[in-house]
């Protein structure tokens, strides 16, 4: 038997895809006898991308995955694996990630879901970094796409106007030097019932405020944690992405971190409403085009949610 | 130690004043969370989490249903604190 542990992983490249389909508040408050200023308030957000009816979590996974490979400039022959982390698929079979592999031409590559609802893609990230550094694969796809709209019940007042659709992706490589920390990863399973998908046809249903203070009292030490393993000061990180659930919860953990002015904080969720598992590479790539973060940078991700479960890790940027 | 309900009644306006800015002399046992004291459902979540580690108590999810005063927070902590 050989074990190989070649050297570190690196994020190489990063890529987004929104749908160019926006809902503004106005139309979701309508219906839910809400308004603009409420929803803002409760969730910051302002607008979100809703994808086509005929624009799939395949084909969203698959444009941005496209952006991504090109950014790193990996071809799609050289994946040794294509890692989709959703929640959303229409079905429970197949899983996405053969698909989106057989699209982009990934013809060496294994294809797997990863469903670990909003903490998703920093799973996805973990293992793809520990793939790239035990030599398993020597480029890993990781891509988080969603398509919650569907599955949204649009008369609950308090869910109708939080999720968006959307992908993002990230690709993960070989590298000299090690540029992504330890992934930390937890969850509180006791809390299963609290964001489910459920029945025919499929509707999500959330207990916010639970979630809420979850988040707000669990994220701080597991943000703490993953710098303490990256082996840097949460001073010294040039930005946070955590999933975009709420711009509340944001702000509570950023507050609760103490994290400093010279800190940029992902805020995608404005814009793009709460996208599950593709939320952190959506802003993180929205920090990129924005050139808020420059190569070399320390950012820390941190994704949590459903299950419940949480993960995250200190990237470096590319 | 038993907590009296000026004790909690102070404590709980400084947690509202740290967490929301909401000024002590509004809050009084009359006060309704939402509308007097503007303290929306996710605020109140903070609210909760700060008057645990004040008062040592636990107040879970389903308790914060029936608090829509100052007064039910109050006799709420009251009674957590004397079977804690």
């Amino acid at each position: 038997m050989r074990t190989r542990v070649l050297a570190g992983a690196k994020v190489a490249g990063v890529g987004a895809h929104r749908p160019a389909l926006r809902v503004d508040n106005i139309a979701i408050a309508e219906r839910t006898e809400s308004s603009d200023a409420w929803i803002r308030d409760r969730s910051g957000i302002v607008t979100r991308g809703v994808a086509a009816e005929d624009e799939s979590v395949v084909d969203m996974a698959t444009i941005a995955g496209g952006k991504a490979l090109a950014a790193a400039g990996v071809d799609a022959t050289d994946l040794g694996l294509v890692l989709l982390a959703t929640c959303s698929m229409p079905g429970p079979l197949p899983g996405g990630s053969p698909e989106v592999a057989y699209r982009l031409g990934a013809s060496n590559a294994g294809a797997s879901d990863v469903g670990a609802g909003c903490a998703g893609f920093a799973y996805a990230l973990g293992l793809a970094a520990d793939a790239v550094r035990t030599g398993t694969a020597e480029h890993v796809l990781v891509i988080g796409s969603e398509k919650l709209l569907p599955m949204v019940d649009h008369d609950d007042r308090g869910t109708a106007f939080l999720f968006g659709d959307g992908a993002g992706a990230a690709v993960v490589s070989r590298s000299v030097n090690e540029a992504i920390g330890p992934v930390v990863w937890a969850h509180d399973g006791d809390q299963h019932e609290k964001l489910t998908i459920h029945g025919s046809p499929p509707r999500l249903a959330m207990e916010g405020r639970s979630i809420f203070r979850w988040a707000t009292t669990s994220l701080p030490d597991l943000c703490r944690r993953a710098c303490v393993d990256a082996g840097i000061e949460l001073a010294d990180l040039k930005a946070f992405v955590p999933h975009q659930a709420n711009l509340r919860i944001t702000e509570s953990v950023v507050k609760a971190l103490g994290l400093p002015e010279t800190c940029v904080v992902a805020r995608d969720v404005v814009d793009s409403g709460n996208t599950s598992a593709a939320s952190i590479p959506l802003a993180l790539a929205r920090l990129l085009e924005l050139g808020e973060v420059k190569s070399g940078d320390p950012v820390l991700l941190f994704g949590f949610g459903a299950g419940l479960t949480a993960a995250g890790q200190v990237i470096y940027i590319p | 130690m038993t907590l009296t309900q000026t004790d909690i009644l102070s404590g709980l306006a400084e947690v509202l004043e740290e967490v929301s800015g909401v000024p002590a002399d509004k809050v009084v046992r009359e006060a309704t969370f939402e509308n007097d004291l503007e303290v929306d459902s996710l605020t109140m979540v903070e609210v909760v989490v700060a008057c645990e580690e004040k008062f040592g108590v636990r107040i879970p999810d389903e308790a914060l249903e029936t608090m829509m005063t100052v007064g039910d927070a109050v006799d709420y902590i009251e009674s957590a604190g004397v079977s804690a």
